[in-house]
């Protein structure tokens, strides 16, 4: 096969040989396996997508000790076990020493986007006060009405609103990393912006405890 | 009757077309890819809508679904001086050959004592290295040191690269050249390992913290 024939030399022999007619081509099949088996070896060991990072900033650590936690204004409190995920809203009363509407009491949800009780229903109701807003921006920079950086900064100025959704993170031995990573996303696709993961309480824990044994 | 005359073809294509097409993609694949560096942990990370590309210049902790913790370093020359700084509060000595391997090498997890064999190892049997991953417990806090020597030593490496910039007469923001922190934990690692890991980080007052995350579809930007 891939053979180069001779040229034709040696023609002016006295013999009379016969340059041997040979074709110009050469045989590039294994040229042809190289280059593939190249691009199947490139093909495979490069990667295109870069991973993405999810960014989250974190209070700056303080020494002192706080005294009582400070006064939360409407805010959700996620307690997050192993592929669970339960929730209570506003301020959390201990069985000892019930608030108004009595104890503390944790409502199940889910990481379903899709499902009426999911979280993803459940952050956009509670946070409808900029969910509205934000769509009503988003008309007017589609309308041409706003800059969109007029928009960028207005929106950090609504998610940190009295009025706006704070969200509390509270994890117990058990839960994943997925878990909580699930739950962030969730709370930044709801365009909320305090969230706050913080050390889960032992009356909390004993409460989470025993609606996991249900 | 006129004899058909079958015309005499030969069996052999034309195969240039398709070998200038090989080797075009060849190319393009060479200079487009950048190689996947071989780890000693495969990481299943959650999803997010996020769309944040992982920062060039980034100090990495990965977290494995066991739980072990792993340090990564992306600047060689930082990953040189972390190293020198860390040889000397532990008093590891390593050769010349040890440290050019080490600044060239990706993602490792074990402790100061035994990273010296670990550098010697083959690269591809670094998968199978016991070990129980970098300390960070409170009498032996290793990865808090990695983390903060390799900040200095970051900060240090970026302040050189802005001065560059500056000088090339481009606008350079200060803050893309100072290391950015990263945390890649398995799916399946419990939380409260990531959770002293962020602690580790809050500690050395390093507060913005990025999680690697796979993407997934934003309903709140379908495009």
């Amino acid at each position: 096969m891939a053979e180069i024939a001779e040229g034709g030399g040696g023609g002016h022999d006295k013999g009379k040989k016969r340059a041997k007619k040979s074709s110009t081509r050469v045989d590039m099949t294994p040229m042809v396996d190289l280059a593939f088996l190249l691009l199947t070896f490139f093909v495979l060991t490069s990667t295109f997508s870069k991973p993405k990072v999810m960014s989250l900033a974190y209070p700056a650590k303080i020494n002192e000790p706080i005294g009582d936690a400070p006064k939360l204004n409407n805010g959700i409190t996620f307690l997050v076990s192993k592929d669970k995920i339960y929730y209570y809203t506003g301020e959390f009363y201990p069985a000892n020493r019930p608030g108004k509407n009595g104890p503390t009491k944790l409502t199940e949800t889910n990481f379903s986007a899709s499902s009426p009780t999911g979280l993803r229903k459940l952050l956009a109701n509670l946070n409808s006060y900029v969910l509205l807003r934000k769509e009503g921006m988003v008309k007017k920079v589609k309308a041409k009405q706003m800059a969109d950086t007029t928009y960028t900064r207005e929106l950090e100025a609504l998610k940190g609103k009295p009025e706006a959704l704070k969200v509390l993170v509270k994890t117990d031995d058990k839960a994943l990393c997925k878990n909580f990573i699930d739950l962030i996303d969730e709370v930044k696709i709801a365009e909320i912006g305090v969230i706050a993961p913080v050390p889960i309480l032992p009356e909390e824990l004993k409460l989470l405890e025993s609606e996991l044994k249900k | 009757m006129p004899k058909i005359k079958i015309p005499k073809s030969s069996p052999s294509i034309d195969m240039t077309p398709m070998v200038d097409l090989a080797f075009l993609l060849v190319t393009f694949f060479m200079l487009a890819a950048s190689f996947r560096p071989s780890e000693p942990v495969t990481i299943e990370t959650a999803s997010s809508i996020s769309d944040k590309v992982i920062p060039e210049n980034n100090i990495m902790v990965t977290i494995n679904s066991e739980g072990k913790v792993y340090f990564n370093l992306t600047d060689p020359e930082a990953r040189k001086e972390a190293l020198a700084n860390m040889a000397s509060l532990y008093k590891v000595t390593f050769n010349d050959e040890q440290i050019e391997k080490f600044s060239l090498m990706s993602t490792f997890g074990c402790t100061m004592k035994e990273l010296p064999a670990y550098i010697d190892l083959p690269g591809d049997s670094r998968k199978e290295f016991k070990t129980e991953g970098v300390p960070l417990d409170s009498l032996d806090n290793q990865l808090k040191n990695w983390i903060s020597y390799s900040n200095l030593a970051g900060l240090n490496s970026g302040k050189t690269a802005y001065e560059e910039a500056k000088k090339k007469g481009l606008a350079p923001d200060a803050n893309d050249f100072k290391p950015k922190f990263i945390i890649r934990a398995d799916g399946k690692a419990v939380y409260k390992k990531a959770e002293k890991v962020i602690d580790v980080f809050r500690d050395l007052n390093l507060n913005n913290l990025n999680f690697v995350t796979s993407s997934e579809f934003n309903p709140n930007n379908p495009n």
